[in-house]
């Protein structure tokens, strides 16, 4: 019997309110954007952003609620991007979305700077007993992908660096029950041969910083076999995959051939789609999916949107998030039913 | 293949000084008058007594100046800036029946823009443009240019929750833009430009692309004039390509980026006409005659004089408006004193004259 956790990778788009006081607050202009050092009129509008990220999710019925990242600015590349040591250069595209960023140059040490886990601790505030928190970084090598290196001079010293990097921030988040590594650039830009070993390493190594359930996130595509290999290496407790956009039967293959981990998460609901599932739906795919691995039952099934959602309106993010609720509570009655059944 | 770019020559104005003729025109938008948009803050105002009446007086008054506007700065073409246009997507979608909006989404930082969703098939209701172009046409001395979104771009940059794919949604909406070129061309339009953006982000489309054109201009008079605009993208990943494409002109941008792609066209077999972008629409510094010279002639390594027109990079609605309007100014300045250096034999044409002939 499966444990069926309906949870999201964060990255949620502002309430519509938000997108007006912060342009208004913050300006338009690539200047204008979040850089660690916010004044207390920005500070206090995310603070009422972020509750009411909390509360959407409470009142969707999600099992892990995230602190919903509407200061990252500059998506993944956040952590970076309001860092010390790293300068921000043009705006560049966001994976193949007519989305954009800003290019995060490092140009010195990369440290600990404790901004993503002042954000967790805020929102750990705002949860009530019973709540369970779930942490949201990019990956290693999703980071260092996203990011210019004008300092380390060498890929594998980079990744190594944002990898220390990671590990230190996640040392000083506040108590967490999952915490989610967003890792697109692993399906989207594999590592080569050389870095393979070393972007499933740092995996580890952030994964060995907390206590908490840890997910490897990955969307848009499928795994290639070689860098999938590696990351079974790492100590994580699932790896996540894009039934959406992602060639499923490439990453069934893999997941049948190599094996996966004890848990695993499916990207089943459209994180780019205005389109709503029918909750009834995901959880028949919730099924379909398990019955597509026979050789493996897993402890725990993570329920989530494929990708982020800011790319979707309010209303749309928000009847997804009660879509997840329902289609895990559906999936999990069924398998228990199921269970029952085979006893 | 292309269609027939000699149709140009019914935009020469009448007197025109030199033998030689570059044809000048814009790719369409402009910035609006301050009190344009003061005025649709009111109209959107609900407390606001600034009705649909005053706000259709409003545009007609921005759409008259700003035409006036490109016939001052000399252009053979003009368009009226898209004064009552918004948005390239937005205006479309809530034109074309099986649209819905929902609300804004991010493009970067805090900007955004209303993505809309095709939630059942797509169909023409109302013609989209046809009032737009007779109200110009009125008031317009010269003759008037109409842009119009293609359809591949109205396919990507929405949700498509009715479709299969992309590709089914973006023919569907070619056929309704050939609709409305059609009513367009009914009510005496001679020059279309199909703006097609979203190409430069996905080039492996072009096919689609292509295809969306033939659906365009079928049926459509050769006189006609079919322009397409690309703006910036990697060329070399649509060229030679587009010599299939069934259009008179395409529009491409290159002064932003100081001419370094001109060399994917230079291959000297380009077969639509070229409009050749030569004055960047995100700098709001001013290009000297000079300069903008020197830009044309970039184009004469890729097209003979008489296949050349003469273009901004892209919309220049994001300029400061004196900005906007001396670059056209110049723009067109330039482009008689090049073409009186090609009357008197003093300019290279490489495009000529590095083509051996066939029986040479």
């Amino acid at each position: 019997m499966t444990d069926v956790v309906a949870t999201t990778p964060g990255l949620y788009p502002l309430p519509d309110w938000a997108k007006d006081d912060l342009s208004n607050l913050k300006g338009h202009q690539k200047h204008d954007l979040i850089d660690g050092d916010e004044d207390a009129a920005v500070a206090d509008a995310y603070g009422d952003v972020r509750a009411e990220f909390v509360a959407d999710q409470r009142d969707a019925g999600l099992d892990r609620i995230v602190e919903g990242q509407g200061r990252w600015d500059d998506m993944l590349a956040h952590p970076l991007t309001v860092h010390d040591s790293v300068e921000t250069g043009g705006i560049v595209r966001y994976y193949d979305n007519n989305n954009f960023y800003r290019d995060p140059r490092v140009v010195g040490d990369l440290h600990a700077s404790g901004d993503v886990a002042a954000e967790l601790s805020a929102a750990a505030d705002l949860l009530a007993d019973g709540d369970a928190l779930q942490a949201v970084l990019p990956g290693p090598y999703t980071l260092a992908d996203l990011a210019s290196d004008e300092h380390y001079g060498d890929e594998a010293e980079f990744l190594d660096a944002v990898g220390d990097y990671l590990a230190d921030e996640v040392d000083a988040f506040p108590a967490h029950e999952t915490l989610f590594l967003l890792e697109p650039s692993y399906v989207t830009n594999a590592p080569d041969d050389d870095l393979n070993e070393l972007a499933s390493e740092t995996i580890d190594r952030v994964a060995a910083a907390t206590d908490a359930d840890v997910v490897v996130q990955t969307y848009w595509e499928a795994f290639e076999e070689t860098p999938y290999a590696h990351l079974m290496d790492a100590d994580v407790d699932a790896v996540g995959f894009d039934f959406v956009a992602a060639d499923r039967d490439t990453n069934l293959e893999y997941i049948n051939e190599l094996g996966t981990k004890a848990d695993i998460a499916l990207g089943l609901v459209d994180g780019q789609n205005t389109l709503v599932e029918d909750a009834e739906t995901v959880a028949e795919r919730v099924g379909w999916v398990h019955d597509q691995i026979p050789a493996q039952t897993f402890d725990t099934t993570y329920v989530t949107p494929n990708t982020e959602t800011f790319y979707l309106p309010v209303n749309k993010h928000q009847a997804k998030l009660s879509v997840l609720a329902e289609a895990a509570a559906i999936a999990g009655d069924a398998d228990a039913a199921e269970t029952e059944v085979e006893a | 293949m292309s269609r027939n770019p000699q149709n140009r020559e019914q935009f020469r104005p009448e007197g025109h000084e030199s033998d030689h003729f570059l044809l000048t025109t814009v790719v369409g938008s402009y910035p609006k008058p301050k009190w344009l948009n003061r005025a649709r803050d009111r109209f959107e105002d609900d407390d606001h007594s600034f009705g649909e009446s005053e706000w259709a007086e409003a545009t007609d008054d921005a759409s008259r100046v700003i035409t006036h506007e490109h016939e001052r700065a000399g252009l053979d073409t003009v368009v009226d800036g898209e004064m009552r246009r918004e948005e390239m997507v937005e205006f479309f979608a809530e034109r074309i029946d099986g649209y819905e909006f929902n609300g804004p989404v991010k493009v970067w930082g805090h900007n955004y823009f209303d993505k809309p969703s095709v939630v059942e098939g797509v169909e023409y209701d109302e013609p989209w443009l046809v009032d737009e172009f007779e109200f110009v046409d009125d008031v317009a001395e010269r003759p008037v240019k109409v842009p119009i979104t293609g359809p591949y771009t109205l396919a990507n940059w929405a949700f498509n929750e009715a479709y299969d794919d992309d590709e089914a949604l973006a023919y569907d909406l070619a056929d309704l833009v050939n609709e409305e070129v059609e009513k367009l061309v009914e009510a005496g339009a001679r020059y279309i430009q199909i703006d097609e953006p979203a190409l430069a982000t996905t080039p492996d489309d072009h096919a689609i692309v292509g295809e969306c054109l033939e659906r365009i201009v079928s049926d459509i008079d050769e006189e006609v004039r079919i322009g397409l605009h690309v703006c910036y993208g990697d060329y070399s990943r649509v060229y030679p390509e587009v010599n299939e494409f069934p259009i008179d002109e395409i529009d491409v941008e290159l002064a932003n980026d100081e001419y370094k792609q001109i060399g994917v066209f230079a291959d000297g077999n380009f077969q639509p006409d070229l409009a050749l972008g030569v004055v960047d629409a995100h700098v709001a510094d001013v290009e000297s005659v000079e300069q903008i010279k020197e830009n044309i002639q970039q184009g004469l390594k890729v097209v003979p004089p008489e296949k050349l027109t003469i273009s901004p990079d892209c919309g220049l609605k994001l300029l400061p408006r004196e900005a906007a309007y001396a670059k056209m100014e110049n723009m067109v300045q330039a482009a008689r004193e090049v073409e009186a250096e090609l009357d008197a034999g003093e300019i290279d044409v490489p495009a000529v004259e590095d083509v051996a002939p066939a029986d040479d």
